[in-house]
């Protein structure tokens, strides 16, 4: 089966994978057209990545969630809860800012393993589960916070979402550091696009014809070195970026590459199936909400030391944000469908829709429509195209 | 007779790159009962679609003449107003809804005030029910009826549509022979006493040589001829010539009978229902399979089969299950899905839509599913290789596919049974318990997969097949075992097992049951 694809296939065979880029691609043009370039300054490039980010941390675990077949509607309250634990500790004990984070994410461990026992083991729908666990958490962060909102953090605690590494290979006007990093994360794309290239023709695969293979590196070593001279003529390469893009590879592998991902879709595909074929379904769907947990409290921490402040109303519509990033994102309500990368172009949407319309002066009544309609539209886009896939 | 209710007239029906149906004829004459048969993806099922308005008018080309009259139907309702209703394979009655409700679902027999009268709708579905002589109360749930019964139902659902063409798809594959000849001996009566002219679709070609009185055989969308039938046993081949366009001189492969020692025995396997404490689903079954052998269980639907199968492949089924499992003479103890795996069991299930296949990934990850941890290290998947692996496998197993990144849910049965038993074979079964193996699948295919287990036991695994097919049991077996109401009731070698042998010991009772 050795041979080559064409650009025609690579877009009508991937069109509910591709359409999602495209779509991104407009969008972001749309929005740099109305808002008259603003939108692509390196200055709202750089908040864009910032005020999104636990957004997208969210997105991650919720991708997988959704694959699985279950929801979590909690994540929101999860985000309050372990923020107002780690804040409690930081600042009214006055404990090192890591002794926070810490705490936050084995808050995070905990509350994953208690909504997974249910979900898992018990047997009750996540929907269920998890909104209960949505009014306990909220309840939880009420308790702990007494009420009342505390502030401020301390620096380092700050850094991790505020801060950056900034000027470290020095640079004037932009940021060398920043420009090398993202040259560095170019050239190991490459050379794995290159080895895996590689090892299909040697697995007698069908691959991209060379050129446009060729053509694929330098788009996307375009785009994203524009990216990095966006950052680097700001304020440098944002922390909360480096923690994103660490678990977005991470967990891309994870769902793409290990039996633990197979899994998910197995489970989310055909659970009847699944379990025939000798998953351990119990322990994977469990696996799933602990790991939803974890990375719930990863976006407290982040969105925490964002605010500089733990508030009662943390996190507040932050499950809705998310599991529209993943159907947006191209993930099938019905489970067994989904990518990660899909899930955070998903979140991405969502973001520059909404950066660019604040930038607009569009009011907030008029945003929410807006978000609430892309969603829809979005997921009859999936219908269809099922649809017609199915015709037959 | 002679009169014509019905013609198809050079029906031709494309979809996006493939012509399903060209210049498709089909008259049926009014009051008789006409078959349709046909190997999977041949075209019944988009002709009748076409027929009862799914694929509106306008979407194909040609003509339906209904009554002598050119029909224009845009969409179900339309067809069904003229008296054309399709009953199809997979139920549609809504479980939980009593039996006069789903009779007149959508069809609400109301009072003067808009509401539904209950007690019209209760008094007309009883009457309706004494046309297809069923004694049940129509306030019971459907529900709680079996099979048999919920397919009568759906005939009476259509008898209150004032039916005139009764369109019937696949209507006895999932009913034992019981219910089968009680619904055959129905669409007799109504077309004597009632004259609604019937079509019916079916793989089971005795029934169809049993009932019906015209044939019409549909191969890759054309129509091969139209017959009558004669009651002579030739007809039976000559339905099968027309659907696979050659000879099938035996519909069962040879293969030579090199049998080793004993690689599985059970012994007094117990398993009582999941939800209905002490009630007792098999009871103390004992049997044994070797190497090299292929073993059948024969039992009517409900006689505990699957249950059988389903509670040895992991405990998958059932509870309080008690019994001894040996695997070469050693007793191994089986805790789940993965254990049974492990220690080389296998089982293809009955239905493979539902519980074997995941129809929305490819292919290739459906092979592999079994058997991630033969290509995986550290939890890590070699992708590479999973392909290499099914490419293997799509062309030993002539799984007609383009590439192996096919989605499953678009392949046919027969293909879609091959990835199933890919998926088997590469997990390194050596004992391969394949439940009803052909159900659903066309002639042309069985004979496939029958090679396909023929290779197995050459390879030196062991073989169960369950089916009630009882001809295919005595065509593949070297042993079989009956099993009636969760008993194994008999051991017959295939040298002395006939038809009635087996049916006989299939429907031996216990002394009295409760």
């Amino acid at each position: 089966m050795t041979g080559t694809t064409s650009v025609k296939d690579l877009f009508t065979k991937n069109l509910r994978t591709s359409g999602i880029y495209i779509a991104f691609v407009v969008i972001v043009g749309l929005f740099a057209i109305l808002t008259g370039g603003t939108s692509l300054s390196p200055m709202n490039v750089t908040n864009l990545v910032l005020q999104y980010s636990y957004i997208l941390i969210l997105a991650i675990g919720m991708v997988m969630v959704i694959i699985a077949g279950h929801i979590d509607l909690s994540v929101g309250s999860v985000v309050a809860v372990t923020g107002a634990v780690s804040a409690v500790l930081v600042i009214k004990y006055d404990m090192p800012w890591w002794v926070g984070v810490l705490a936050a994410l084995g808050c995070g461990v905990l509350i994953g393993a208690w909504q997974g026992f249910w979900v898992a083991f018990v047997g009750i729908p996540a929907f269920i589960t998890t909104l209960a666990g949505m009014l306990m958490f909220r309840g939880l962060t009420l308790l702990v916070l007494n009420n009342t909102s505390l502030s401020p953090f301390p620096e380092p605690y700050r850094n991790i979402a505020a801060g950056f590494q900034n000027g470290l290979l020095g640079g004037a006007g932009y940021d060398v550091f920043t420009l090398v990093v993202f040259a560095l994360a170019v050239a190991g794309y490459f050379f794995s696009a290159w080895r895996t290239r590689r090892s299909q023709i040697a697995y007698e695969q069908p691959v991209v014809a060379f050129p446009l293979f060729i053509l694929q590196l330098v788009l996307v070593a375009a785009v994203v070195m524009w990216f990095a001279w966006q950052l680097a003529s700001a304020r440098g390469l944002p922390n909360v970026l480096i923690i994103l893009a660490v678990l977005i590879i991470a967990y891309s592998l994870v769902t793409t590459r290990t039996v633990f991902g197979r899994h998910v879709y197995a489970i989310g595909g055909n659970l009847a199936a699944a379990m025939l074929s000798g998953v351990k379904v119990k322990w994977v769907n469990f696996g799933v909400m602990l790991n939803m947990g974890i990375l719930a409290s990863v976006a407290g921490v982040v969105f925490s030391a964002r605010s500089n402040a733990a508030q009662p109303a943390a996190g507040n519509m932050f499950e809705l944000d998310a599991i529209a990033a993943c159907f947006i994102g191209g993930a099938a309500v019905t489970g067994g469908v989904g990518r990660v990368t899909g899930a955070i172009v998903g979140g991405l949407i969502m973001a520059v829709m909404s950066n660019g319309m604040q930038l607009m002066g569009v009011p907030q009544s008029v945003q929410s429509v807006v978000k609430g309609l892309v969603l829809l539209l979005a997921v009859a886009f999936d219908v269809y195209n099922k649809r017609r896939a199915g015709a037959r | 007779m002679a009169e014509h209710i019905l013609e198809m007239r050079k029906i031709t029906k494309t979809f996006p790159g493939v012509k399903a149906l060209s210049d498709v004829e089909l008259s049926v004459f009014d009051g008789e009962i006409h078959g349709i048969c046909g190997e999977n993806g041949a075209g019944k099922s988009t002709l009748m679609k076409v027929l009862s308005g799914v694929y509106t008018y306008g979407t194909y080309e040609g003509d339906i003449v209904f009554d002598g009259e050119v029909q224009q139907f845009h969409s179900i309702p339309d067809s069904e107003e003229k008296g054309i209703v399709i009953i199809h394979q997979e139920l549609a009655l809504i479980p939980y809804l009593s039996v006069a409700e789903n009779i007149f679902l959508g069809n609400e027999r109301r009072g003067k005030n808009g509401m539904i009268d209950w007690n019209v709708t209760n008094h007309e579905a009883m009457k309706l029910l004494d046309r297809v002589g069923l004694k049940e109360n129509p306030i019971t749930p459907v529900n709680q009826l079996g099979v048999g019964k919920q397919q009568l139902i759906e005939i009476a659902k259509a008898l209150s549509k004032d039916v005139r063409l009764l369109i019937l798809d696949e209507p006895t594959a999932a009913l034992n022979d019981d219910d089968s000849e009680h619904l055959l001996q129905l669409l007799r009566v109504l077309k004597e006493e009632q004259g609604i002219t019937s079509i019916m679709i079916s793989h089971k070609l005795n029934e169809i040589a049993e009932i019906c009185d015209r044939t019409t055989i549909i191969r890759d969308g054309h129509t091969i001829e139209t017959f009558e039938m004669t009651r002579d046993a030739g007809i039976q081949d000559r339905i099968i010539r027309g659907m696979v366009g050659r000879d099938l001189t035996n519909r069962y492969p040879s293969r030579e009978h090199v049998i080793g020692e004993e690689v599985m025995r059970v012994e007094d396997w117990n398993v009582y229902h999941p939800t209905q404490p002490g009630r007792i689903v098999v009871e103390n079954a004992n049997f044994s399979v070797r190497k090299g052998e292929v073993v059948g269980i024969a039992g009517v639907m409900g006689a505990g089969r699957t249950e059988l199968a389903m509670s040895l492949f992991g405990r998958s089924y059932g509870r309080d299950i008690t019994g001894k499992v040996f695997m070469h003479g050693e007793e191994v103890h089986i805790t789940d899905v993965s254990s049974a795996i492990k220690h080389g069991l296998a089982y293809a299930t009955e239905d493979r839509k539902r519980y074997g296949l995941n129809l929305i990934d490819d292919v290739r990850r459906n092979i592999s599913s079994a058997a991630l941890f033969k290509l995986s290290k550290r939890g890590w998947v070699n992708g590479n290789k999973e392909i290499k692996v099914a490419e293997e496998y799509r062309g030993s197993m002539n799984i007609k596919t383009p590439t192996v990144m096919q989605t499953v849910g678009n392949l046919s049965g027969g293909n879609q049974q091959k990835v199933v038993l890919s998926k088997w074979i590469y997990s390194d079964a050596e004992v391969m318990i394949l439940d009803e193996p052909t159900r659903g699948i066309d002639v042309g295919a069985k004979y496939e997969i029958y090679t396909i287990i023929n290779r197995l036991v050459a390879a030196g695994k062991a073989v169960i097949i369950i089916s009630s097919e009882l001809p295919e049991l005595l065509g593949t077996c070297d042993r079989i075992y009956t099993l009636a109401f969760g008993r194994v009731t008999g051991e017959v070698p295939v040298a002395e097992a006939t038809q009635e042998k087996l049916m006989t010991l299939m429907t031996q009772e216990k002394e009295v049951r409760a």
